[in-house]
């Protein structure tokens, strides 16, 4: 239960650290923050203690990007991410009671059911850098939203690029 | 058999007010148009719906017919016809609507060849007073297949999402756009509505499980359950022509790989095991084939195989890439997505002759299918940045567009006949 909360927090926080997107950009609700239950806030601060010295919740670490951006139809993690995405995999690896969600994307480019499934090789891909680098396959899991949640809208590259992305989201 | 089919759709109409949720411009014109008149109904001034309007704005639609003012000329029986009067047109259509004292409508009409002055349909047809615009449609249905050979589509239905911001509607509406009625409502993501061949029900994906998750749906007692929820996505469903199996899509295994299911989720069964992304699965109209994207070639191209599974052959060769297959009801062609040039168009191909015909123009143009006379395309495209409907006769001369007073509009899917 306070694990929930805690983690429920510390994504909220870490989402508002990692706010470098554009403004009108909403960011999808991570699972675990739907699922958790309504606790008090008053519960925090007790939780907040252990976890301060976690890199995750470090603003300036590599941890608080968690985002992969990939090339048009391509789901091939590319070298510019690849140290973040290690980084993730060795923090992984560090902490076996940690889990995440790879959360894969798309552009709005060719039809839905084929990018759904873009998305869901985008997630795997990801994941297979995350194994690579340490960390163990159970803790994580992959899903595909494919077109249907764009980060960002417009029909220009801009936003495609914006949504041809992975999301590393921490349970 | 016509009272049949329309308590049928009415069924499936329930009792919503009847309103325009479409604006629709149509362009182009068929090369033959058959000139016809409808005169007013004797009688139809007193009826929510103007039943002669209904009938003209089919046959309009379809880009087959011309319509011929009837020019303030009102003949309500044969009697009353001067053929001279109306030699311009090869059809007359003429009939009267009466509200019967138990508040029913009946409604006659009469379909005349006015070259050789003979009548070529005759109908009465009672029905409940809000029923008016089905039996409209079935007259419609009537001129267009005495005229055409072919089975009209007026009375059909279709199937497409409406997105409003988060909100999404799964939306069952008249092939013309009207009678909109929502069939679920939710905050996530919908995509993907596949008829059930009897029209009775709707599978379809939507993310309110945080992925997308298979669910069916009866269109008669709105009630709904899972059809497969698999770890990973499980996703485009197509049912099989005796409405005994669909095709899914699940990532369960690996890449996204088609199975079979049968409609209590029982029966699961892998049938396509390459590496690549297997998709988009369409049985052919005789059930013995199933045409599908995939990306084992390097880029995204349509294959055939056995719909129980084995060889899967390239069917698509031209463009970048070609998606979202579905079988023209006649079983000889094909329509899809075709992409070429950062462009998305609607094409068909037939599979003897393999030869390609582009049907559009504007190059933002997804998920076609075909009305179930296959001489219509129904697909999704844009219009001043909003998702909207629009069809395409199948030799790409007429085009129309819905326009929907609100929302984008995506994922749409033409239904069955109504048996």
């Amino acid at each position: 239960m306070k694990r929930l909360t805690m983690s429920v927090l510390l994504i909220s926080m870490l989402a508002a650290c990692a706010s470098e997107k554009p403004a009108e950009v909403a960011p999808a609700a991570p699972a675990a923050a739907t699922e958790a239950p309504a606790a008090p806030v008053t519960e925090a601060p007790q939780a907040v203690a252990p976890v301060a010295v976690d890199a995750l919740n470090d603003a300036n670490s590599i941890l608080a990007k968690r985002s992969v951006f990939f090339d048009f139809d391509k789901s091939a993690v590319k070298e510019a991410d690849k140290p973040m995405v290690q980084a993730h995999g060795q923090y992984l690896a560090g902490h076996a009671d940690r889990k995440v969600v790879v959360e894969g994307n798309t552009d709005e480019r060719g039809s839905s059911e084929y990018n759904l499934a873009l998305g869901n090789r985008r997630a795997e891909s990801v994941k297979k850098v995350l194994v690579l680098s340490g960390a163990k396959a159970a803790q994580i899991s992959t899903s595909s939203f494919g077109e249907e949640k764009p980060r960002a809208s417009g029909h220009n590259e801009a936003a495609w690029s914006q949504n041809r992305r992975a999301d590393i989201v921490y349970k | 058999m016509i009272l049949r089919n329309i308590c049928l759709v009415f069924l499936l109409c329930a009792a919503l007010p009847v309103q325009a949720a479409l604006d629709i411009e149509i362009t182009g014109a068929g090369e033959h148009q058959i000139p016809i008149s409808i005169v007013p109904f004797a009688g139809e001034e007193r009826l929510t719906q103007q039943i002669s309007a209904v009938i003209a704005n089919d046959l309009k639609r379809s880009g087959l017919f011309r319509l011929i003012d009837p020019a303030g000329k009102a003949p309500h029986e044969i009697r009353d016809v001067v053929y001279a009067d109306w030699a311009e047109a090869d059809g007359l259509t003429i009939g009267s609507a009466t509200v019967l004292p138990d508040g029913r409508v009946e409604v006659k009409f009469r379909l005349l060849d006015t070259h050789k002055q003979t009548q070529m349909l005759g109908q009465s047809v009672a029905s409940k007073g809000d029923q008016v615009r089905a039996i409209a449609h079935r007259i419609a249905d009537m001129i267009y297949e005495k005229f055409t050979g072919d089975a009209g589509v007026f009375s059909t239905r279709i199937t497409y999402v409406n997105r409003e911001g988060r909100v999404n509607r799964l939306v069952v509406a008249d092939s013309d756009g009207y009678g909109e009625q929502s069939v679920l409502t939710l905050k996530e993501p919908i995509m993907s509505p596949s008829w059930s061949p009897d029209g009775s029900h709707l599978a379809y994906v939507t993310f309110e499980q945080g992925r997308a998750v298979i669910y069916v749906q009866s269109l008669f007692t709105r009630q709904r359950f899972v059809l497969a929820a698999f770890p990973g996505s499980n996703s485009a469903p197509a049912w099989s022509p005796d409405g005994k199996q669909l095709a899914i899509v699940l990532t369960r295994d690996g890449t996204s790989a088609i199975y079979l299911v049968h409609p209590d989720g029982t029966g699961l069964r892998r049938i396509t095991f390459s590496d690549a992304i297997d998709t988009e699965p369409s049985f052919s109209p005789d059930g013995r084939f199933l045409i599908f994207s995939s990306d084992r070639g390097g880029s995204v191209q349509i294959y055939r195989m056995p719909a129980d599974g084995g060889y899967a052959e390239r069917v698509t060769f031209d463009g970048n890439n070609n998606y979202s297959p579905r079988y023209n009801p006649d079983g000889n062609s094909f329509v899809f997505m075709h992409s070429s040039g950062g462009q998305f168009y609607i094409a068909t191909q037939d599979f003897q002759t393999r030869q390609m015909q582009v049907l559009t123009d504007v190059g933002w143009e997804k998920k076609p299918s075909f009305a179930p006379n296959g001489k219509l395309v129904l697909f999704a495209t844009e219009s001043l940045g909003r998702g909207i409907l629009a069809t395409v006769s199948s030799d790409g001369r007429v085009k129309q567009k819905m326009i929907p007073q609100q929302g984008d509009i995506r994922e749409p899917m033409w239904g069955p006949f109504l048996k």
